[in-house]
């Protein structure tokens, strides 16, 4: 059909999942097709030349890249059904500018700390990732949900924290996300995970420990192979 | 209610003169407030506690931050002049550029200019790989936006003045004529926009400026 709809993504990659999350709220049927991140497919390569990566949506064949601008194009282009973003112009560009943060900031700031051996430079990155967090955790404060009374935009956006910063956390050996010190964001992060859909749709922990362990050894392999 | 608009920018940062050229787009009133950058405002440490970087857009006493964020919300608020594309599918392409330009593009243009001299083939040949993305991304349009400036051409603009002032001030050529003939006619064209061409920074300025804070004397 003309309209169909396709993602290209990976089960256990933090932006396909806000994607399918944000598809599974508007009920919009696709079709999914795993990628095999190790063994790029000429499909994949074909759909997303400039970065190779998941995910890519494909909507009448064409192709959108870069999870939130996915994001923007699903809320933009189903708006009959579960609004993502609030129709205040203010109120949207605060989602906007967190989700950005959110992942320039705690995704970066996670990722960073846990690739990084036991020491002064990896305490100092997770202290830096926590500062990063502490600003999301005011934004909750008070909230169920960033979205308010039921998820939205910014929800989706942080909505890694709960699963996938646990396996981080495990594979990095080391605590981000105290609960005594973002009592909050904890809760958030569990009211997040009770709901159906999001539930049923999250990868299994060992399966999301087991990707972040590929990703860094395949790191490792990279830069033992870039060296004289 | 009277509207209150300011915008706390810095003279030499392309990501104030995006916005500023977004409100004249949009023929909006302002207040523009001069950062001093090494000696941060009261008022700006307020409204941008969370890096404390400048733009800073203030409607109605809400703070908006982030260059890219400001420019979708001024495109909301204001009618008149449209910055984003209408189609979703149009919008999207226009937002994967702009995080491009952003994302990718600058940070290799900054290596490529002030990085450190041992990386700076490697760096330049980066650089050059990308802006040949962005070249044929313009194809054979005026601007990116099409016959008139868009989204991506105000996002861009760190490539017309402020990529000539880096190379004046670091004796790095990336954007030259020969490589990239589309870009370059683009920059000219943008640069002459009335919207962009008052709110541009005196170029030889500019390029004192840029060679003091990026240009580091050599080891």
């Amino acid at each position: 059909m003309g309209d169909q709809v396709k993602l290209i993504a990976t089960p256990q990659s933090l932006p396909c999942c806000r994607v399918e999350w944000a598809l599974k709220l508007k009920e919009v049927d696709y079709e999914y097709i795993e990628e095999d991140l190790r063994n790029k497919s000429a499909f994949l390569l074909e759909s997303n030349p400039i970065h190779k990566k998941v995910p890519v949506l494909l909507h009448a064949g064409k192709p959108i890249v870069e999870s939130l601008v996915i994001l923007e194009y699903i809320e933009e282009t189903w708006k009959d059904k579960y609004p993502l973003l609030s129709d205040d112009p203010h109120e949207r560009a605060m989602a906007r500018f967190w989700a950005k943060f959110g992942d320039e900031k705690c995704v970066v700031g996670a990722f960073g700390a846990a690739w990084l051996t036991e020491g002064e430079e990896k305490n100092k990155a997770i202290e830096s990732a926590q500062e990063s967090l502490a600003f999301l955790e005011k934004q909750i404060e008070g909230k169920k949900y960033f979205g308010g009374e039921q998820i939205g935009f910014l929800d989706l956006a942080v909505g890694w924290i709960p699963h996938w910063l646990k396996a981080l956390e495990e594979v990095g050996e080391m605590k981000v996300l105290d609960p005594g010190r973002f009592p909050s964001l904890h809760e958030w992060g569990q009211n997040f995970l009770e709901i159906p859909l999001i539930k049923n749709s999250l990868p299994p922990r060992e399966k999301v420990v087991e990707y972040f362990n590929a990703g860094r050894s395949y790191k490792r392999s990279l830069e033992a192979a870039n060296k004289p | 209610m009277a509207e209150e608009l300011s915008l706390l920018g810095m003279w030499a940062s392309p990501f104030s003169c995006r916005v500023k050229i977004a409100l004249k787009l949009k023929v909006v009133q302002y207040k523009y407030v001069e950062e001093d950058l090494f000696n941060k405002s009261p008022l700006l440490l307020k409204y941008n506690p969370i890096d404390k970087k400048v733009p800073v857009l203030v409607h109605n006493g809400n703070p908006l931050l982030e260059s890219l964020v400001i420019l979708e919300y001024i495109d909301e608020t204001w009618q008149g002049y449209p910055i984003f594309p209408k189609d979703p599918y149009e919008r999207a392409v226009a937002r994967f550029w702009a995080k491009f330009i952003d994302d990718k593009l600058l940070p290799a243009i900054r290596r490529a200019c002030w990085g450190e001299e041992k990386g700076r083939e490697k760096a330049v040949e980066e650089a050059t790989e990308l802006l040949q993305l962005l070249e044929m991304e313009l194809k054979e349009k005026r601007f990116f936006g099409g016959e008139t400036i868009g989204l991506v051409d105000i996002v861009a603009d760190t490539l017309s003045l402020w990529l000539t002032s880096f190379e004046e001030g670091s004796g790095v050529e990336l954007m030259t004529r020969e490589k990239f003939p589309k870009l370059s006619k683009w920059s000219h064209e943008f640069a002459s926009t009335s919207a962009v061409k008052e709110n541009l920074p005196p170029k030889d300025e500019l390029t004192v400026f840029l060679k003091s804070l990026f240009g580091k004397p050599a080891k």
